[in-house]
């Protein structure tokens, strides 16, 4: 069953909490991964299979570069999940 | 009519008999790398895990430097060279196309005339290499081989490209790989990704540098990001499957030696394999970088050196690199 828009923004705020041990409450879609949430280039790359994993969607490295905020990566999501 | 011919005869199983290493005497920190590139010590800290490596000096050659690491190996393994049936070296820095180090090293070493080449499987070298040795000393065309990872990387550097000129060091790993009564060498575990070979590779092919249309000598480069996913989430269930092909799990083994590509990776690695707390894990990038072919064996005789692992350990290896290729065994440390 698809994810709806909230629980997308929670599941991701749970993986960056164990990825980048971000408090989950700090995680919102207006926060950029590298400049709020200490989400570097390759930690993003385990929030991109963590995500990828827990919504059933595929996200190829090439579109993980246009994913600044976690706001784009949750409307990635939505638009491509299984 | 077909006759009827003959059958070889090799060992009944294989094992790793002994390992040597060989790293240059320059060590070049952090700040040395910094001249050339915008960036920091933070910075490639916490994206590699590097603090130091080795490069070569005009004297430690390929050659030079492979010979150093398998006069060691001959030793631990007390071999000699005249019992050594083939000498393999895996290398993508020996820059000369024609004849293979290989034959250099054998002859250098005292070894007579036994087969010799090179393999080029970058990074997963040494792990394929290995495969090969055990396949020979099984088969019977040879009773000990010489297994050799070498790589002179500085000169395969772009020293002002900020993703990877602070990756990568110079050095010389060997292995001895002999008859065993006992299976000490797991099935390998490989295989090859054709379509991904612009991930990682060569800057430009010779001939353009010969012909003026670059005026930058070749070096490697890679995709960071692409790179990572495969090295850390293919190669998790890579690794995983040479754990059960060799019959055993996560619980028996002692120690996980990766390729040494990047602190990163190997973390993440050991993370996603979900490896139990009392394996001791290959860290040895810190202070070495980036060997490709040598990182493996040059690992292995640092962690049996400092005692961090011991002779008859249990050890999970794996290399990865351009092609893309892969490599994964179980072996019983020498």
């Amino acid at each position: 069953m698809a994810a709806s828009k909230e629980e997308i923004v929670a599941g991701l705020a749970e993986i960056v909490n164990e990825i980048a041990g971000i408090p989950t409450e700090d995680v919102a879609e207006d926060k950029s991964f590298t400049d709020d949430l200490d989400v570097d280039s390759l930690s993003m790359v385990e929030v991109v299979v963590a995500a990828e994993e827990r919504f059933d969607v595929k996200i190829p490295d090439d579109d993980v570069k246009a994913l600044k905020t976690v706001g784009d990566a949750t409307n990635y999501i939505l638009e491509h999940q299984g | 009519m077909s006759a009827t011919l003959r059958a070889s005869k090799g060992a009944p199983y294989a094992r790793i008999a002994g390992a040597g290493g060989y790293r240059p005497h320059r060590v070049v920190p952090n700040e040395e790398i910094l001249k050339h590139i915008d960036s920091s010590d933070e910075w490639i800290r916490s994206r590699s895990g590097i603090a130091t490596r080795h490069w070569a000096g005009p004297e430690e050659t390929v050659a030079e430097m492979s010979l150093a690491a398998a006069g060691k190996a001959l030793a631990s393994a007390g071999v000699a060279p005249e019992q050594i049936g083939a000498v393999i070296v895996a290398t993508v820095t020996h820059f000369m196309q024609t004849p293979s180090v290989a034959t250099e090293i054998a002859h250098r070493l005292g070894a007579g005339r036994p087969a010799a080449f090179d393999i080029s499987a970058a990074c997963a070298g040494f792990a394929y290499g290995l495969g090969v040795a055990k396949s020979m000393v099984v088969e019977g065309s040879a009773e000990y081989v010489l297994v050799i990872g070498v790589e002179k990387l500085s000169d395969f550097t772009d020293k002002e490209d900020r993703s990877t000129a602070f990756l990568f060091g110079d050095g010389a790993g060997a292995v001895v790989v002999g008859p065993s009564d006992v299976p000490a060498m797991g099935p390998t575990v490989w295989g090859s990704e054709g379509d991904k070979a612009d991930v990682i590779a060569q800057t430009t092919p010779w001939t353009e540098y010969r012909d003026g249309e670059v005026e930058r000598f070749p070096a490697l480069r890679q995709e960071g990001q692409t790179v990572f996913r495969w090295a850390v989430f293919e190669m998790a269930k890579v690794a995983a499957q040479a754990l059960e092909e060799a019959g055993i799990t996560a619980d028996d083994l002692d120690v996980f030696i990766p390729h040494q590509a990047n602190m990163r990776i190997i973390d993440s690695l050991a993370k996603t394999l979900k490896l139990p707390e009392h394996v001791a894990v290959a860290r040895d990038v810190e202070t070495t970088g980036n060997t490709s072919a040598a990182s493996i064996p040059l690992a292995m005789e640092r962690m049996l050196a400092s005692g961090q692992a011991k002779s008859g350990d249990t050890a999970l290896l794996i290399g990865f690199g351009a092609g893309l290729v892969y490599a994964a065994t179980v072996v019983t440390l020498p």
